[in-house]
């Protein structure tokens, strides 16, 4: 049971953070021309945060269990 | 070659494969292996979020505005994270309330309102209709296109309307509601939850993904080489460089995040996707997997869209094919026959799945929250006298499925042309963003009122039609376009699409602001200036406290009803067999062998309660109760028992103070005797001392005077006769001394011997007088004794008396005058006792040193010039002896005017009232 508070939590911080990385201010550090890899350093964040995000979520979800 | 014929074929084909699952689905469901009870479908089934504004629509946006598609999905994926914490604890209270709607929920939550659940229906249904307009047109179209395989050209636009008969959305209108009927409305069911059509649907979110993955692998892999050198080609066109950023044309930070806000509402509140992930929940636990696999669902569907817009901007260029288009209209300019199939089907499953669901979910409101409760208490009707009511019940529900088909469609011809797929949507979010406040708040936080919720979801509403819904009127021609540029009547602070001054923000960030503003500004000022009622109340504790109270209904039912009553009442709305079937459940779990043996009980009410709340809703199923069950009208102490539920904290602190000052008064108290006996410690502990050191002073004079004569031997005869007498007499102040030390012990335990016996005093006294007659002699002192005749007796013990006597006299004696003295003892006869005054012409004593002589070892006079005289203990023991008999010993003196000690000694402890009246009566008669 303390096991599910702590995750509850974590996926709040998680909420949080992904907040932020999609918000005003940080996502103006990367709205910019140029390239990562041949693709767009705007699309390239927003598709990779979110990658990232996903992943998060799949190890506190699954580590829980 | 694709014919119209073979398009329609594949069509039918796709819908009857839905169909096979649905129906399979549900047969598995009633055998109790339910196919859908795994998180996977749960997940998938939630997909039904990605509707065809995301399998059309979402090129387009990013046609238009680059990034700009994305904060749709990311909003969702961001209130995934909190599902755990808010869509659990929503459908916990769906569960424990028997919720089938967000109408409902909100109902429930603020006292079972009727009006409030009509209010929410109104909303939802003119909220969504645009999204249902938005389906219809995405499918038509892409029909149309299909049509003119091979060549891509757009649908002719701003010509005369097609006529009613030729337009394809009629027929997909009609198609759509006839297969939502088939679905939907089959059987009624108490929890109205329908496991084959979830079954279905999470089939179609397959379908739609693999289409979409398909033509972006297509476009990205086989157009081009892979996503670099997409994005190179993309590039080098200068046209398309605004795209790769946000701001300009793009929509600036400020939109960005509150489409995000947006999005994260419309997750929880499109009515939808509460049908989906709340009402057809199966087991909580599968919102753990929701949580990532429908985030990933979102990425998968989201992830060719840019490479597939970039594809078609660049192939077909700006202008000559609308870009809402291109997911078809690629691989047809490619002549893959088999893609493009595949997408139409994929375009297809993905307006159906929102379609079926969007319309199920809305006509359970329109019936259980609008047309219900008008139905029930339209007396005319006397529906609640109708034997079974089932059947009307399902024929409401189709009826409102096909009406809001005809809406859509109607919205789709009026409105239709003049926006985008995802601008018609946004209009929808905002609407159902309007019930954030209320669900929210009523979740969270106990004081939100029924009234709160009224003025703020009215507000909200109002401000929502006025700033998005108008707008769209006035753009396809409703209203006159002045209406938006110069405001109503002229007057600029108006403009819809710039209220009160505010420009600057898009349509939808401009709408959200107001109206969310004025949504939950009432409902959070009501609601903290208005009361709450008693149900109200109830009801809040309920939901907001769900996973603390132990599920049972709210306990303010207080009517009795004939089992039967009740069983025949639910069987009208859920058929007479099921609802036996439900109440023998229910009886074999109160341990009743049958039916008819249950207890008319307030608990069975509740059980019918929640049963008809499934078929009917939460307020309608109240209003059907009340009509059957003789309700008893609350009474003071129900009310104070639910007044309880809130104020149990209270009363519990209240107790918890009660008992603390409880064990403050017992520390209290437990002090004062801690002191008490400290006290008396510390008064035997000066006692021993005294008494030591008092004992101490002859003893160290005999010692003394021994010594003397021990070491001179040869001392002279009369000096030796003169020491010898001083030990003697030292030895008998010492035995005295210890006597009375003892004699004071005594009588301080209580252990003292008494002998009481009436006698007479006068006797004692006399007697006193001839003991110590050699003392006065010695003292040379005159005695005068003034005593009556006789006097009554008292009780009293002798011996004790006669030492009082002896120790008066004896001071008496000791104190008085040196060659004058006189000692006079007079007895008195007062009405109720005995005084005797021993009076001398000695030095006296002063006022203040009253009281200290009845202290033990206390003497005044000089102690540093004269020998103790006594011991000390003399007048202490004497006190403790007249106030046994209940008497007073007191001295009267003043310093060079002698001193007389008095004492009484009452007649009778219980003196007989009645006898002197009797004399004096008798004394009158006698002569």
């Amino acid at each position: 049971m303390t096991n599910r508070a702590v995750q509850a939590q974590r996926l709040v911080a998680l909420f949080v953070l992904g907040w932020l990385l999609f918000s005003f201010p940080l996502l103006s550090l990367f709205n910019s021309g140029g390239t990562v890899f041949g693709i767009p350093v705007l699309y390239a964040w927003l598709f990779g945060v979110w990658a990232a995000l996903i992943a998060v979520m799949v190890f506190v979800v699954e580590s829980a269990n | 070659m694709l014919l119209g014929g073979v398009i329609l074929l594949t069509s039918f084909a796709y819908l009857g494969i839905l169909f096979a699952i649905a129906y399979y689905g549900d047969k598995r469901a009633d055998a109790g292996r339910s196919i859908i009870a795994t998180p996977t479908i749960y997940a998938l089934s939630m997909a039904v979020y990605a509707t065809s504004w995301t399998f059309y629509g979402s090129v387009g946006r990013a046609a238009a505005s680059g990034v700009g598609f994305l904060p749709i999905y990311l909003g969702p994926t961001l209130m995934a994270a909190l599902f755990w914490l808010v869509l659990r604890k929503m459908i916990r209270i769906s569960k424990a309330n028997r919720i089938t709607s967000i109408a409902d929920f909100i109902a429930a939550r603020y006292g079972k309102s009727a009006l409030l659940g009509g209010l929410v229906t109104v909303i939802a249904v003119i909220g969504i209709i645009p999204y249902i307009a938005l389906q219809l047109k995405a499918v038509s179209n892409s029909f149309v296109i299909l049509l003119q395989y091979p060549t891509v050209a757009m649908p002719p636009k701003g010509e005369a309307p097609l006529g009613l008969l030729d337009d394809t959305a009629l027929y997909v209108a009609l198609l759509l509601g006839a297969f939502t009927l088939l679905f939907g409305t089959r059987h009624l069911d108490a929890t109205e939850r329908h496991e084959g059509m979830v079954a279905a649907i999470a089939f179609e979110s397959l379908v739609k993904l693999l289409a979409f993955l398909a033509v972006g692998v297509f476009v990205t892999f086989h157009l081009y080489d892979g996503f670099g050198d997409l994005f190179a080609k993309a590039m080098a066109l200068p046209h398309l460089e605004r795209l790769l950023t946000l701001g300009g044309p793009t929509g600036n930070y400020g939109s960005w995040a509150s489409l995000i806000f947006l999005s994260m509402l419309s997750i929880l509140f499109l009515p939808r996707q509460f049908q989906i992930s709340v009402v057809e929940n199966v087991n909580e636990q599968h919102v753990l997997k929701a949580i990532w696999l429908f985030p990933l669902y979102l990425f998968a569907i989201n992830i060719f869209v840019l490479p597939i817009t970039f594809a078609g901007l660049m192939h077909f260029g700006s202008g000559r094919v609308d870009a809402d288009t291109f997911v078809l209209t690629l691989p047809m300019a490619f002549q893959q026959e088999g893609l493009v199939l595949f997408v139409f089907i994929g375009g297809l499953s993905a307006a159906t799945g929102m379609v079926i669901v969007e319309t199920i979910a809305l006509s359970t409101m329109i019936c259980n929250d609008l047309v219900m409760p008008v139905l029930l208490r339209w007396r005319a009707l006397a529906l609640s006298t109708r034997a079974d009511l089932s059947g009307l019940l399902l024929s409401i529900r189709r009826g409102a499925i096909v009406l809001l088909m005809m809406l859509g469609y109607v919205y789709y011809r009026a409105a239709g042309e003049a926006y985008a797929l995802v601008s018609i949507g946004l209009v929808s979010f905002a609407a159902v963003a309007q019930f954030a406040p209320a669900m929210l708040g009523g979740m969270y936080w106990k004081q939100g009122t029924r009234a709160g919720a009224l003025a703020g979801l009215s507000a909200g509403f109002a401000l929502w039609a006025y700033t998005l819904l108008l707008p769209s009127f006035a753009k396809s021609g409703w209203l006159p376009i002045s209406f938006i540029e110069q405001g109503p009547l002229d007057i600029a602070l108006l403009k819809p699409l710039a209220l009160f001054g505010l420009a600057g923000l898009d349509d939808i960030s401009h709408a959200m602001f107001w109206s969310m503003l004025f949504n939950v500004g009432a409902y959070v000022g009501v609601s903290l200036f208005a009361r709450q009622s008693i149900r109200d109340h109830a009801q809040a504790l309920l939901f907001v406290d769900v996973f603390k109270v132990a599920t049972r209904g709210s306990s303010l039912w207080r009517g009795r009803a004939s089992v039967e009553e009740v069983v025949t009442l639910v069987g009208r709305f859920l058929g007479p067999a099921r609802a036996e079937e439900a109440f023998a459940g229910y009886a074999a779990r109160r341990g009743v062998k049958s039916v008819q043996e249950l207890e008319p009980q307030a608990d069975l009410v509740h059980f019918a309660e929640h049963l008809l709340a499934g078929a009917i809703g939460a307020s309608s199923a109240r209003v059907m109760l009340a009509s059957a069950v003789k309700e008893e009208p609350l009474s003071m102490d129900e009310v104070l028992d639910i007044l309880d539920e809130a104020s149990q904290v209270i009363a519990y602190s209240r107790q918890l103070e009660q008992k603390s000052r409880e064990l403050e008064a017992a520390t209290a108290g437990l002090r004062a005797a801690n002191e008490r006996l400290t006290e008396l410690d510390r008064m035997k502990d000066d006692f021993i001392s005294t008494v030591t050191h008092e004992l101490r002073t002859p003893l160290t004079s005999i010692r003394a005077f021994s010594e003397i004569l021990h070491d001179n031997p040869d001392m002279q005869p009369a000096k030796r006769d003169e020491f010898v007498l001083i030990i003697v007499k030292e030895s008998e102040r010492l035995t005295r001394m210890i006597n009375q030390v003892l004699d004071l012990a005594k009588l301080e335990s209580g252990n003292a011997e008494w002998h009481s016996a009436e006698l007479d005093l006068k006797a004692v006294i006399e007697d006193a007088v001839s003991t110590t007659s050699q003392l006065l002699r010695d003292s040379g002192a005159t005695l005068t004794l003034d005593l009556p005749g006789a006097v009554p007796p008292v009780p009293a013990d002798r011996d004790r008396l006669m030492q009082v006597m002896l120790n008066l006299i004896s001071n008496a004696a000791k104190f008085c005058d040196r060659q004058a003295g006189r000692i006079g003892i007079a007895l008195r006869v007062l009405p109720d006792a005995l005084r005797v005054d021993v009076a001398d012409n000695g030095i006296g004593i002063h006022p203040d040193d009253h009281e200290i002589i009845f202290e033990k070892f206390r003497q005044v006079g000089d102690t540093l010039t004269g020998k103790p005289q006594g011991t000390g203990l003399g007048l202490p023991i004497s006190r403790r002896i007249v106030q046994h008999f209940g008497g007073t010993l007191w001295v009267d003196s003043g310093l060079g005017r002698g001193a007389t000690f008095s004492f009484t000694l009452p007649l009778q402890r219980t003196p007989p009232a009645p006898a002197p009246a009797q004399d004096t009566t008798e004394a009158a008669s006698s002569p």
